[in-house]
């Protein structure tokens, strides 16, 4: 049964029920910690879902207002739609397409491996790979991910079988149908892969791992955890010696409680956890909550990203199957020999018709686009995800002057690329073309990176308490009984899909807190 | 506390926002079902039929017929009754694509003959809040009709059909042996 617990209890409050929140509950449940996790969204199931994407997008979507600036394109085609995630249980694991990969030895020492490159605020992380493997060995576990654990791969698509016969005729060595947190055979209780496509609009079948049923009910069946949707925190307060205490929270009608914590995990995404740590402030921690560094929603990063289309003679059906069918991993090495520091991953991505529309290269009209969609069934399509640059000036703040339905500043994301990002972009869009021409492509499109899937860096990972928020447990330098939970806490990117490393973060995040609190130094 | 930097001039190119994109995905029930006649009424015959031949000129797919570009303009009947500001933005777009087609051609919009033509009347004002309101609501509304998939090759929902495991998923052959 799931748990019920009173406002006066001290539980620990997770705020967020995504890859990081809704993973970390679950353990610090399974260890017979009380937890609550408040959840901005409304709870959806499966029997929810429905394979149609604007009808989708407008149910699970965060839209809350946000604004932008900066000089990157979706300031301008979406200026209020920065990032493209979930508000609902589950977070952006309802969304997600499913790739689990682990970041690289290298990729931790970015600072040491790239050096001093100017305008980036490169840093190491404070953790190694080694450190890492046997927590990312048992989220692979966890989720299912296919190549690992012995499970098989999934069979690859249409889609797949274009990028794969092309990457085979460029000369790229290591590419397969992916590590993906999909069922390639029943496993965990949840069946196999229908091929249905519509990854992105919620999985019909329960094939792909998504915390909204694997981490939530396994968690709410201990009796320790209970999940309130509907709750929008809108500020953590904390006492006179400088610790968390508990979480304001909000209903869609604006009633207002506050859950008493004896610790608080901030699990909202890299716009909403920054947003909430900065709307903390108090005459303590003027400058917000944890913010000591002044590093609270700086360095944010959104991955480089793009996608190639393809348009053959011969018809693909990309939509049909899994929207990431496979991947090409032969760029996601260090060679600064290309023009840029860093790598890249390229997999195969599918809209639909309504997305191909809005996305393609939105804002274009005229027979040139159309041309482009009357040849959509011989389509094939692949995202090009790699590492970006941390820059101080990328960054959330809170607005000087518009608020939300809680009177509570919004949002404003600035971004712009790194001159590294564009040269990689540029890298990428020539690769991910001559695969596409390697197998007689007709005629290639560029498309712009699409608000960002992958939100990253805004309350950082230091050795220093100077240089970051948090420490190598996603505890906050500042304040001891306060967590980052999220892809927040990232230093740097990486070129991989980061959900695997949140949940990898969140399983040793919660030995630690379990640990900590046991030993009472928590 | 932070404060913003003030954004650049951003008034004319709200082009798709999230706003847009949400309450035109939101209304989409709605949409599909919109009365052609109901809009032909609220915004007239001739403004209706101007709307449509500028979709169509948006948007061209010659295999499109001309009913599902008129579909694609209908939510503008329920929309415009209700918001007087867009019901002025619309009819007044449209008599100022009609006034360059006079001063150009002597004709009204429609009934210039050349798709040329009428897309270099368009061209001259796709920064207007006109244009990009219209082609912003359009990307939405022509290409999510299930009737527009089926042209374009798109077949839409496939759980209740058991997903494509056993329909073609990985039915094509030919990449092999280019």
């Amino acid at each position: 049964m799931a748990a019920k617990f009173d406002l006066n209890k001290e539980v620990v409050v997770i705020i967020g029920s995504g890859a990081g929140g809704g993973t970390l509950g679950n353990e610090l449940a399974q260890k017979g910690i009380d937890v609550v996790i408040l959840e901005a969204g409304k709870r959806h199931e499966i029997s929810d879902f429905a394979n149609d994407e604007w009808p989708m997008f407008s149910k699970i979507s965060w839209l809350d207002k946000r604004t932008t600036s900066g000089t990157w394109r979706v300031s301008r085609d979406f200026p209020n739609l920065p990032a493209w995630i979930v508000k609902a249980v589950g977070g952006s694991t309802v969304h997600w397409a499913g790739a689990s990969l682990r970041l690289q030895a290298h990729e931790f020492k970015a600072r040491t491996t790239y050096g001093a490159v100017k305008g980036a605020n490169l840093l190491d992380w404070p953790i190694t790979l080694q450190e890492l493997e046997p927590y990312y060995a048992r989220a692979e576990d966890k989720m299912g991910v296919t190549g690992t654990h012995g499970i098989p791969r999934l069979p690859g698509n249409n889609n797949y079988k274009v990028l794969a016969a092309g990457a085979k005729k460029v000369g790229y060595k290591s590419f397969h149908s992916g590590n993906m947190a999909i069922n390639s055979q029943p496993r965990d209780g949840r069946a196999s892969c229908q091929q249905i496509g519509f990854c992105f609009q919620g999985c019909k079948s329960g094939a792909k791992w998504s915390t909204l049923y694997t981490e939530i009910p396994k968690g709410e069946k201990t009796g320790r955890l209970e999940v309130r949707p509907d709750a929008q925190a809108l500020k953590i307060e904390h006492d006179k010696s400088g610790r968390v205490t508990g979480v304001m929270y909000a209903d869609s009608k604006g009633n207002r409680s506050l859950q008493k914590a004896r610790v608080v995990c901030v699990a909202g995404n890299s716009i909403e956890s920054p947003r909430l740590l900065l709307n903390s402030s108090s005459t303590m921690f003027p400058n917000g909550l944890a913010n000591s560094s002044g590093q609270v929603g700086n360095n944010y990063m959104r991955h480089m990203t793009g996608s190639v289309y393809g348009i053959f003679e011969k018809p693909v059906h990309m939509f049909r199957g899994t929207t990431m069918a496979g991947i090409v991993m032969d760029e996601a090495r260090f060679d600064t020999k290309r023009g840029f520091v860093g790598g890249y991953e390229m997999e195969t991505l599918s809209l639909g018709v309504p997305f191909t529309a809005a996305f393609l290269d939105p804002g274009s009209w005229g027979r040139e686009f159309s041309s482009a969609m009357d040849a959509y069934d011989s389509m094939a399509g692949m995202w090009l995800v790699g590492e970006d640059m941390p820059q101080e000036n990328n960054r959330v703040t809170l607005h000087a002057t518009e608020k939300d339905a809680f009177g509570l500043p919004i949002p404003n994301v600035a971004f712009s690329d790194h001159g590294n990002d564009v040269a990689m972009r540029n890298h990428a869009f020539k690769q991910g073309k001559a695969i596409y021409d390697a197998v007689g492509a007709k005629r290639t499109v560029f498309t712009p990176p699409y608000p960002s899937t992958h939100n990253l860096g805004t309350n950082r990972m230091s050795a220093k308490a100077k240089d970051g928020v948090v420490n190598k447990w996603g505890q906050t330098h500042d304040v001891k009984n306060l967590f980052v939970s999220d892809g927040s806490q990232f230093t740097t990117g990486g070129a991989e899909n980061p959900t695997l490393t949140i949940v990898t973060l969140a399983i040793r995040q919660a030995e630690y807190i379990a640990k900590s609190m046991s030993e009472r130094t928590l | 506390m932070d404060t913003l930097q003030k954004p650049k001039r951003r008034r004319f190119i709200r082009i798709a926002s999230a706003g847009a994109l949400a309450a035109s995905a939101g209304g989409l029930p709605a949409l599909l079902g919109s009365s052609v006649a109901h809009a032909q009424q609220v915004l007239g015959d001739d403004t209706f039929a101007t709307l449509t031949k500028i979709a169509r000129d948006i948007y061209p797919h010659d295999r499109v017929e001309n009913d599902l570009y008129r579909k694609a303009v209908a939510p503008y009947g329920d929309a415009a009754k209700q918001d007087a500001a867009l019901k002025t933005l619309l009819t007044e777009g449209v008599a100022a694509v009609d006034a360059a087609a006079k001063q150009k051609y002597r004709k009204r919009y429609v009934e210039v003959v050349d798709e040329k033509d009428r897309v270099a009347i368009l061209k001259a004002m796709d920064k207007s809040p006109f244009f990009l309101k219209v082609r912003g609501d359009l990307v939405v509304s022509l290409y999510n009709q299930p009737a527009v998939w089926a042209k374009l090759g798109y077949q839409g929902p496939s759980a209740e059909f058991g997903g494509y495991i056993k329909r073609g998923f990985n039915d094509q052959t030919w990449m092999d042996s280019v």
